[in-house]
């Protein structure tokens, strides 16, 4: 049967199909649709599927099923697995018993990230097999193929899509859906679950004996194809080989190619095409994986074999690759005319930029307002990750580094000796998944900082999921709530207060008291997120401007929300306007009115 | 050598329903019986920001088309068509909805909106074919401006290699119930208009 699917709802169908029984993850573009398409088949499959704290949590779930023998999946994006990197690296000395797949989703050219990083190093790094998926189909076919490399070689794999994968969407022939098969049991054998010096090192070396095997088995997948035609070859790795069997395709060039979906690379195929060309080109994105294995390769079987890639210019290291860049790369290769890149000059001249922005009522940017209008804009503002960083033009976002930083390096400015006030912002959802240690750390420590949850009930930016502030799991039943409030003040913090941002001038006030407070504040910026808001039925009044108050001083224009423009003399709302009446109160002319 | 049948751009702004849209047409396509790929904007973007889909039919290959290769620019907004210009080939088709839609950069006075010619001109030049619409104010007269997309995809019917069935149902399939018609409506006007 034949679906038009999106690459990560191919992966979740894979996933089902193949009778996994835990599901475990974190919200993050561009992984987020996997866990929340299986979400709607928990039940009937008899599936655990869970939205996890954050994704050291989310491993260690899968882990734990794992051990049990169930088939077990962990779904993150890149940075991710930088988090869950600790449970990941020990795994591979422990191995599996279930078959257990760490999905991650990486994203060359950073269209929703904070970098580029290649996760097939971490594979690498592990000694663990990474599958590389060029298309929805093949993410469908090797996730099931996964789970049975993983219980044959007792490791966890690495499954790797990037954004143009897990974002893609094609024709996929899907199969059946068995259920899960196992009797779970936690079978006791302290040899492989207890990492004691004396039993990892041992475990070292399984891992190592592993690799030959690791080899042997990928001998044989349908994701690695030679196809040998002239003396001049391409290699190419998970997306990048589609690019280029297109632009030799369309160059209608007499190139030989090998395509590779997994790693460790397939030695023996790998070695045919060497011995076969006297050049050869090593297309692949981000880190030069594919690149240094062929090189290596090389020095046995071609020595004196011309390789392209990244080390010599021909491919870059950044953003990431298609068919033009790919079809040109091969072009320059075979002195083959290369095809212009089409640009037009007015695009660039005349287009205002159009930026993601926050939505039109979104409670952080009366949030920021407020905070601006306490601190000053001289204050310092760490901020962390979320919906809340498209406020950067705001100016208080001073910085972005990794989910639950902002407090944390609120922390380090304070304690280097930095003067000034200082003032961070984290969301709820960041909050709960890696904020908390950070304020622990900051009461213990005695840092004197402000520190705003910006609590919107949702993690807004990778799609309204739920967390464990909003009382809701991923498959909908009610669960705790979490405040946190009750959180801020349980990991030691003073002075907690919470208010609601929409009540501009309550907001600004607690900020002041912040402020002068001397030690750890914590402020709650709680009100719904905009879209959340619309989507459960919460309605208010939307606002205008009257025009005989207003004086067109754009003080509202300036506040930045969406709804309202500016037309020769006066500001004007359209029809955006959700009613959180945050302008008519930033308004000095009481010129902004709700319509009644 | 050709290794699509048929190469489509759309383009626009977060929230406009471009992912509806792309849907759309790889399920009709499917229908059809062509194998499709598509390439999709999610995530950050889509707060308002300028997004851009692609959808090849009859391809086998990767989901993006190449710049200078798009048989179709579908725009749903003239700015976001011109942003993406580089991407229709010289045979290209562009359909444009003509209503604007005004980004932050613009309502805050950093930036200004150009004058619609402007916008227009350069688009004339580089394509084989442009053809604007006033799919906003027709979504208006349907029933409801949220229909834009689907007037939209009116229009493109008429230049893609699917049929009006297959199309309509893919869209039955992918709107709530208590909307086919006004959706249909939408789709008819589009589709006069071409
Ligand atoms: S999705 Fe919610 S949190 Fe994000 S910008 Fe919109 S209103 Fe704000
Ligand atoms: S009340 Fe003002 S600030 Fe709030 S959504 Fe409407 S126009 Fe924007």
């Amino acid at each position: 049967m034949k679906e038009y699917l999106l690459g990560n709802v191919a992966i979740a169908r894979g996933i089902l199909e193949a009778g996994t029984g835990v599901v475990t993850g974190y919200p993050g573009t561009p992984a987020s649709e996997i866990v929340e398409a299986l979400a709607p088949f928990a039940s009937k499959y008899g599936i655990h599927v869970e939205w996890s704290v954050n994704e050291k949590v989310a491993l260690e779930v899968a882990i734990g099923a794992s051990w049990t023998g169930a088939r077990a999946v962990s779904v993150m994006k890149h940075v991710g697995l930088n988090v869950a990197a600790d449970p990941f690296m020990t795994l591979a000395y422990t191995g599996v018993t279930g078959g257990l797949v760490v999905c991650v989703a990486d994203d060359p050219f950073c269209h929703s990230s904070q970098n580029e990083q290649d996760s097939r190093r971490y594979a690498q790094f592990a000694g663990i097999p990474c599958l590389d998926p060029a298309d929805p189909q093949e993410a469908r076919d090797m996730v099931i193929y996964a789970f049975e490399l993983s219980e044959e070689l007792e490791l966890p794999v690495l499954l790797r899509p990037t954004t143009r994968v897990s974002h893609a969407s094609s024709d996929v022939v899907v199969g059946q859906i068995k259920g899960r098969s196992t009797n779970p049991e936690f079978i006791k054998d302290p040899a492989r679950w207890v990492m004691l010096p004396a039993h990892a090192r041992p475990r070292h070396t399984v891992l190592l004996e592993k690799q030959d095997a690791i080899r042997a088995t990928l001998v044989d997948v349908p994701w690695n194809r030679l196809v040998l035609r002239g003396d001049i070859g391409v290699i190419a790795s998970g997306i990048s080989g589609l690019y280029a069997e297109e632009a030799i395709k369309q160059l209608e060039a007499d190139i030989s190619i090998l395509r590779i979906g997994t790693f460790p690379p397939p030695d023996g195929l790998c070695s045919e095409l060497l011995e076969h060309v006297t050049k050869v080109m090593v297309i692949e994105e981000l880190e030069p994986v594919l690149e240094e294995y062929v090189e290596r390769l090389a020095r046995k079987h071609n020595p004196d074999l011309e390789i392209l890639g990244k080390r010599t210019g021909h491919i870059p290291r950044v953003g990431e690759l298609d068919t033009l860049l790919v079809r040109n790369a091969i072009a320059g290769m075979t002195a083959m005319p290369l095809l212009d890149v089409r640009s037009v000059k007015e695009a660039d001249e005349i287009l205002p930029p159009r930026p993601p922005a926050l939505c039109p009522g979104c409670s952080h940017r009366a949030t920021y307002y407020a905070m601006k209008k306490a601190f000053g804009k001289d204050a310092v503002f760490p901020s962390d990750i979320g919906c809340y960083t498209l406020a950067v033009r705001m100016g208080t976002i001073d910085t972005c580094l990794c989910m639950g930083a902002s407090i944390t390096l609120a922390s380090g400015i304070r304690f280097a000796g930095e003067e000034r006030d200082i003032c961070c912002s984290i969301g709820d959802s960041t909050f709960l998944h890696t904020g908390l240690p950070g304020l622990l750390n900051a009461a213990y420590n005695n840092a004197r900082i402000t520190v705003t949850v910006l609590d919107n009930s949702t993690t807004a930016m990778t799609g309204h999921q739920p967390h464990p502030g909003t009382g809701f799991t991923v498959t909908g039943d009610r669960t705790k709530a979490v405040s946190a409030e009750t959180v801020a003040k349980a990991l030691g913090a003073d002075f907690v207060v919470t208010v609601d941002p929409y009540d501009l001038n309550a907001t600004i006030e607690t900020f002041k008291r912040a402020k002068v407070y001397q030690g750890l504040s914590v402020v709650v910026a709680k009100q719904t997120c905009s879209i959340i808001a619309r989507k459960s039925g919460i309605m208010r009044r939307p606002f205008t401007v009257n025009k005989e108050n207003c004086t067109g001083c754009r003080k509202c224009v300036e506040f930045g929300c969406p709804a309202i423009e500016f037309d020769e003399a006066h500001a004007r709302i359209n029809a955006l306007c959700t009613g959180c009446g945050v302008c008519a109160q930033i308004c000095t002319n009481n010129a902004i009115e709700v319509i009644e | 050598m050709r290794t699509s049948v048929c190469d489509i751009v759309l383009a626009g702004v977060g929230g406009q329903g471009v992912i509806l849209l792309s849907n759309i047409i790889g399920k009709a396509a499917l229908k059809a019986g062509y194998s499709v790929r598509g390439a999709e904007t999610h995530g950050m973007a889509q707060r308002g920001g300028s997004v851009m889909n692609h959808i090849r039919l009859g391809c086998e290959y990767g989901p993006l088309v190449p710049a200078g290769g798009a048989d179709v620019l579908l725009a749903l907004e003239p700015a976001e068509a011109l942003r993406y210009a580089h991407y229709l080939s010289t045979d290209g088709i562009a359909l444009v909805n003509v209503y604007p839609v005004h980004p932050t950069t613009v309502t805050t006075g950093q930036f200004t909106y150009p004058p619609l010619e402007e916008i227009l001109t350069p688009l004339q030049r580089i394509c084989n074919k442009l053809k604007t619409i006033d799919a906003t104010k027709l979504a208006v007269n349907a029933g409801n401006p949220q229909a834009m997309n689907v007037v939209m995809l009116g229009a493109l019917s008429e230049h893609i290699p699917l049929r009006e069935e297959e199309l309509i149902e893919a869209l039955s399939e992918s709107v709530p119930a208590k909307f086919l018609e006004v959706n249909r409506r939408a789709f008819e006007f589009g589709k006069r208009e071409v």
